[in-house]
């Protein structure tokens, strides 16, 4: 089996797994929603909201990840199953690309509905100009999370108190991202009064990043993962 | 490779001698409180106060030091990292090393956040500013804050070093990352808005012979510390190992005897 092919079977169990037992569309995009008002609740005034919606955005998003890497790696640990995969022979680089390429479906999905309550909810406006580096740039933070989530969710699966130490790992770690998102959704949106031009140099910050843990994390992750001796 | 007899050849009888001094470790303890002497000496009584700073200046023998010696046992601790995994022995010799020398840089790391603010509330009248440099500061110091953690996750010691060797060398992707993206932040949004404590005025002989002392001072205080914690951990490793062995042996007798 090609490593492609691993990844592919492994998301799409990843994915099934998560279209059955309905855990995204049950309490991960209503916990978001949910966050959405309570920052409404903390930054009482329309254009307070408006001017940093981008940032909620992607503060939301960061908490939703927490949850959902909790998740993905929840239900490989809970029978052993990433054990068994290891057992079985499987390549670990492709367990995470698989990991890694349903974790960003799943944040794709989130980030979507997310940008549509920031619409709806704080006025924010897409303009017509700024689509482009809008999909561009939720496709490549898209990437350096859900490389980051997976390779911290592996490292801590199996252990009690993974729940606490995720979060001190990740968070640090993906600030460039919450950072370069924001600006360039900032850029996008045209928040502020930003320039739509400003936003590209985050792109390729973004880009850097997600190739850098893509990489690193693949390579890393067997060694983390694996429990022998 | 086996889990529980890991070689400590220079581990010592715990019989013979309790601690983890030598009598090399002993002198550099005393050229230690001598050179701490001295900086005391040189940073509170024999250097001028700053025409700027006034007597805030004294501050920074202490803030300089501490964060480059941060750094060096940062620099230490992902170079162990890299010689565990990538050595062919992967000696977990490398590992404690690595673990203390990351233990101590936090400590020193803490230390330079403190002695900043409280220069920093003195001199720019704030604990904070949201400048690049501090940020990324802060942004190593919790990093290493959770590297620390990886450390007690549990495990053997085995498991425990390539844990925590690889979360190492991912620090050294991680860092240069934010700091990057942290500088591109800020110098969007506005200019330094502080004056560079250093640069550009030029230093009186007997300020940066205080730093030098400084410096020579807390070298030697994290050279001591280095060699005390990692003789510490190898021996908590032998007491874990130990009392594992011992427990079988109780097991083992309990089941002769019935």
């Amino acid at each position: 089996m090609t490593r492609w092919r691993i990844a592919r079977l492994i998301a799409r169990k990843d994915l099934r797994i998560e279209w059955r037992s309905r855990v995204l569309i049950n309490q991960v995009l209503p916990f978001a929603g949910v966050t959405m008002v309570m920052f409404a609740f903390a930054l009482d005034a329309t254009s307070v909201l408006e001017r940093v919606a981008p940032g909620l955005i992607w503060l939301a998003t960061l908490f939703s990840l927490l949850i959902l890497v909790q998740r993905s790696f929840g239900v490989e640990a809970d029978d052993g199953a990433l054990d068994a995969l290891r057992v079985a022979g499987i390549d670990p680089i492709g367990i995470f690309w698989g990991k890694a390429l349903a974790l960003a479906v799943q944040l794709a999905v989130l980030e979507i509905v997310l940008l549509v309550a920031a619409i709806l909810l704080y006025g924010a406006v897409v303009p017509l100009g700024g689509v482009v580096l809008l999909v561009t740039t939720l496709v490549t933070a898209t990437g350096g999370l859900a490389c980051v989530g997976t390779l911290y969710g592996g490292l801590t699966a199996g252990f009690s108190g993974r729940e606490t130490l995720l979060p001190l790992l990740v968070l640090p770690v993906v600030a460039p991202v919450l950072i370069g998102a924001t600006r360039a959704v900032e850029a996008a949106l045209g928040t502020g009064g930003v320039a739509l031009s400003e936003g590209w140099p985050w792109i390729g910050l973004l880009a850097v990043f997600a190739v850098a843990f893509g990489v690193g994390g693949a390579l890393a992750f067997g060694p983390l993962i694996d429990e022998s001796n | 490779m086996t889990t529980t007899s890991d070689t400590l050849t220079d581990a010592p009888a715990p019989a013979r001698r309790r601690g983890t001094g030598t009598p090399a470790t002993r002198a550099l303890g005393i050229a230690t409180i001598v050179a701490m002497g001295w900086l005391v000496a040189f940073g509170l009584g024999f250097s001028p106060a700053d025409r700027d700073q006034e007597e805030a200046v004294r501050i920074l023998y202490v803030h300089v030091p501490t964060v480059w010696l941060a750094y060096l046992a940062f620099v230490v601790a992902a170079l162990c990292s890299g010689l565990y995994l990538f050595t062919k022995k992967h000696s977990l010799g490398f590992d404690r090393v690595a673990g203390a020398s990351a233990e101590i840089g936090v400590v020193f790391m803490a230390l330079t956040l403190v002695s900043g603010m409280l220069w920093g509330r003195i001199t720019w009248g704030v604990f904070w500013q949201w400048d690049a440099r501090l940020t990324t500061t802060a942004f190593l110091f919790v990093t290493y804050v959770g590297y620390l953690a990886v450390r007690n996750l549990g495990g053997s010691h085995r498991q425990r070093a390539r844990r925590s060797a690889v979360i190492g060398l991912l620090a050294v992707v991680e860092i240069p990352l934010v700091h990057f993206s942290v500088e591109m932040w800020r110098s969007l949004h506005q200019e330094a808005s502080v004056a560079n404590p250093t640069g550009g005025t030029k230093m009186d002989g007997l300020m940066l012979f205080s730093l030098f002392v400084g410096v020579v001072a807390f070298t030697l205080l994290y050279v001591w510390l280095l060699l005390h914690r990692t003789r510490g951990m190898a021996m908590q490793d032998l007491i874990e190992d130990r009392g594992l062995d011992s427990a079988l042996a109780d097991r083992r007798s309990e089941g002769a005897m019935s």
